[in-house]
């Protein structure tokens, strides 16, 4: 079992459900990467998502695009960011991992064995790449496996069972449930069939299961755990960030405390 | 359907071009895309349906016209013109959205998105949605939409609703963002019709598939009129939709030379240009891996051309596949020189050609003249130049020709 599916179980042993912020490396200049990390994890993220700005995030909704632009015109890069994680990784615990999100090109550009080797040499547990489906991930499963790197999959609202039941197979780390069909941001409320669709998923997965996009409130941070071993919220965190309002951020991370699954 | 070597081998793949690089939420769309391409393309009704709005409502076939007076004044091979111009709303473009609005008619969607750089195939969607009565919606970069100013209100009249894209360079490649954003967020019930030879798995097939025809026509005309296979065939590229239908019927034959002309813009030494093949590196956008224009770091660079038609930083995958097995030969032509291609076209033939057109028919004119007058040329029109004439009038500096 890799640390990223280690430090959920565990967190799910002790009553929580996993909180997995998402922060937008470099958005506010580059040396704020180190305060975010450790703010998060003293308020106790269970793991932490770092996000490298593209030029097309396709996968992104305005909040997350801004501060990617925000992010690039400090000339932030896939290759500036693994480098400040590496210069801080002895303060970053071992139980809170640390996962990569990326689109895929920068890591093409990269090399793909440059970067499996920098993502060891950073202290990263994980990599989410949101353009690359089950039908193309054969490109890293098998590098990221040697080198013991969580390949988190993602499943939508769209994919069947089968699709489902292939894709769990293959995730390791955890499953990155998407909860809207659509992209990242801030919404209202969730689709009544999204209960039915996570308990499902998780009745299936070998891996924790976490949900994400649109969970923007502590009272959707509760309700999504209920069927799921936690959330992943990225649009309000990378907002409070960005506004200053690390208030908000402890509150959410709050919500995921004591909370059991639902019972099915 | 001929099978040629630049047919799929891997699924979806070009040699080692192509593929589905997309967010999981679009990979049943495209799974179901496939499937009901692959249905309705053994579906002889789905053809005679296609042939029936393609000849009464596009006006195919459409003429192989000898270009006699450009070929004196050119004095090399003889230069004849595809004349896609001719077709309903003035470009090749409409080939694949009527082809794409049946099929998504067939799918069950009766909704559209769709990207635009030109407008061309903006126009052309938001007129096929009108025939069939389909709702649509536009994506067009904000520096387009000033470009094109009449296309956007061609849109709005035939009943398409036009977003303006203020990201990045507000050219045709954050329009695809936005449209692959919106269809993600509708996938359910839109589909969403890709203008040229780009995208995942299905897309680049189908659109080539559609835009066929162009060859298939040509390829007859001229055996017709020549009793021969022509020695050259010319296409601008942009996606690479027009040209890749030009070229498809004529990859088998060898003899046949296959030239693909990318936009050089300000010149490819000044950075400043839409040529992928000649500037860009392999990578991955917009769900497939192509030649791309970036800078080391992987970030997509803005491309740059006096014609919206070409401005995009990337090449569809099957082109880059003819490239690297070296059937298809890639050359670029400037802002400039693609001026006066227009020009040379207008004064000879009395035909202004799209200013994307315009890059073939100069590439054509230089290619001509190292040639014999016993050989000959075949140039994609793709399109008509209405659409350019207030950009051609700025860059000629405003008033008297
Ligand atoms: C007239 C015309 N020709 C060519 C193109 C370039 O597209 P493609 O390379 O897909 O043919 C366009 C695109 O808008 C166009 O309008």
């Amino acid at each position: 079992m890799n640390q990223v599916e280690k430090s959920i179980r565990s967190c799910i042993e002790r009553g929580d459900k996993a909180f997995v912020p998402y922060i937008m490396a470099g958005d506010g200049g580059l040396d704020t990467l180190r305060d975010k990390v450790l703010f998060l994890q003293e308020k106790g993220a269970t793991a932490i998502e770092i996000g490298i700005p593209f030029s097309d995030p396709v996968a992104d909704g305005e909040t997350i695009q801004q501060a990617g632009e925000r992010a690039l015109a400090e000339g932030v890069t896939l290759r500036s960011v693994l480098g400040k994680l590496q210069s801080f990784k002895e303060e970053v615990k071992p139980e809170m991992p640390l996962l990569i999100m990326s689109y895929l090109n920068p890591i093409l550009a990269y090399g793909v064995d440059g970067f499996v080797q920098s993502l060891r040499d950073s202290g990263i547990s994980g990599l989410i790449i949101p353009d690359l489906p089950l039908e193309e991930s054969g490109l890293l499963q098998e590098t990221l496996a040697a080198n013991h790197i969580a390949f988190i999959q993602l499943v939508s609202l769209t994919s069947d069972q089968q699709r489902m039941a292939a894709i769990t197979g293959q995730s390791s780390g955890f499953i990155y449930a998407v909860t809207v069909n659509g992209i990242t941001g801030v919404r209202q409320g969730f689709d009544k069939a999204l209960a039915l669709h996570l308990t499902r998923l998780k009745s299936i997965s070998p891996v924790p299961v976490l949900a994400g996009f649109g969970i923007s409130t502590p009272a959707h941070v509760e309700e999504l755990s209920t069927y799921t071993d936690g959330v992943i919220v990225g649009s309000a965190i990378v907002e409070a960030f960005h506004t200053g309002d690390t208030h908000k951020i402890s509150r959410l991370i709050e919500a995921s405390k004591g909370k059991e699954t639902a019972d099915h | 359907m001929v099978q040629t070597r630049s047919s799929v081998k891997q699924k979806g793949r070009y040699g080692k071009f192509g593929g589905q690089y997309v967010p999981e939420t679009l990979m049943t769309a495209l799974i179901e895309l496939e499937a009901a391409y692959e249905e309705a393309s053994q579906d002889p009704q789905f053809a005679e349906q296609l042939e029936y709005y393609l000849q009464d409502f596009v006006g195919r076939e459409t003429p192989l016209y000898f270009a006699e007076r450009l070929t004196e004044k050119i004095g090399g091979a003889k230069i004849y013109l595809k004349r896609e111009d001719l077709n309903h709303t003035g470009a090749h473009k409409i080939n694949n959205s009527i082809g794409q609005a049946l099929l998504a008619i067939r799918m069950g969607k009766r909704k559209i998105v769709a990207e635009t750089g030109a407008g061309q195939h903006g126009v052309a969607t938001a007129t096929a949605c009108a025939l069939f009565g389909l709702d649509c919606i536009i994506f067009m970069g904000k520096e387009d939409v000033r470009r094109q100013e009449l296309n956007v209100f061609r849109m709005e009249l035939l009943g398409a609703k036009v977003v303006s894209v203020e990201k990045g360079s507000g050219t045709l490649k954050d329009a695809v963002n936005d449209a692959l954003r919106y269809w993600v967020t509708h996938v359910e019930d839109t589909h969403y019709i890709l203008g040229s030879a780009l995208g995942p798995h299905p897309f680049p097939r189908i659109v080539r598939d559609f835009q066929r025809v162009i060859g298939v026509e040509t390829r007859r005309q001229i055996l017709e009129k020549e009793g021969r296979l022509p020695d050259g065939v010319v296409a601008c590229i942009g996606g690479g939709s027009n040209a890749i239908g030009m070229f498809h019927p004529f990859v088998e034959d060898e003899k046949v030379a296959l030239y693909g002309v990318e936009a050089a813009g300000n010149g490819i030494e000044t950075g400043l240009h839409a040529a992928a093949i000649a500037g860009g590196k392999e990578g991955v956008l917009h769900g497939a891996y192509m030649y791309i224009l970036q800078d080391d770091d992987g970030f997509i660079q803005e491309a740059h051309s006096i014609s919206a038609g070409l401005d995009y930083p990337a090449v569809g995958p099957e082109h880059c596949y003819l490239h690297e097995i070296g059937r298809a030969i890639y050359t670029s032509v400037t802002d400039a020189e693609a001026l006066a291609g227009l020009r040379l076209l207008t004064e000879t033939e009395g035909i202004i050609p799209a200013l994307e057109s315009a890059h073939a028919i100069q590439y054509a004119a230089e290619l001509a003249k190292q040639m014999r007058a016993d050989e000959v040329i075949v140039v994609c029109l793709s399109g008509r130049g209405d659409k350019d004439v207030q950009t051609v009038r700025d860059a000629l500096g405003g008033g008297a020709v």
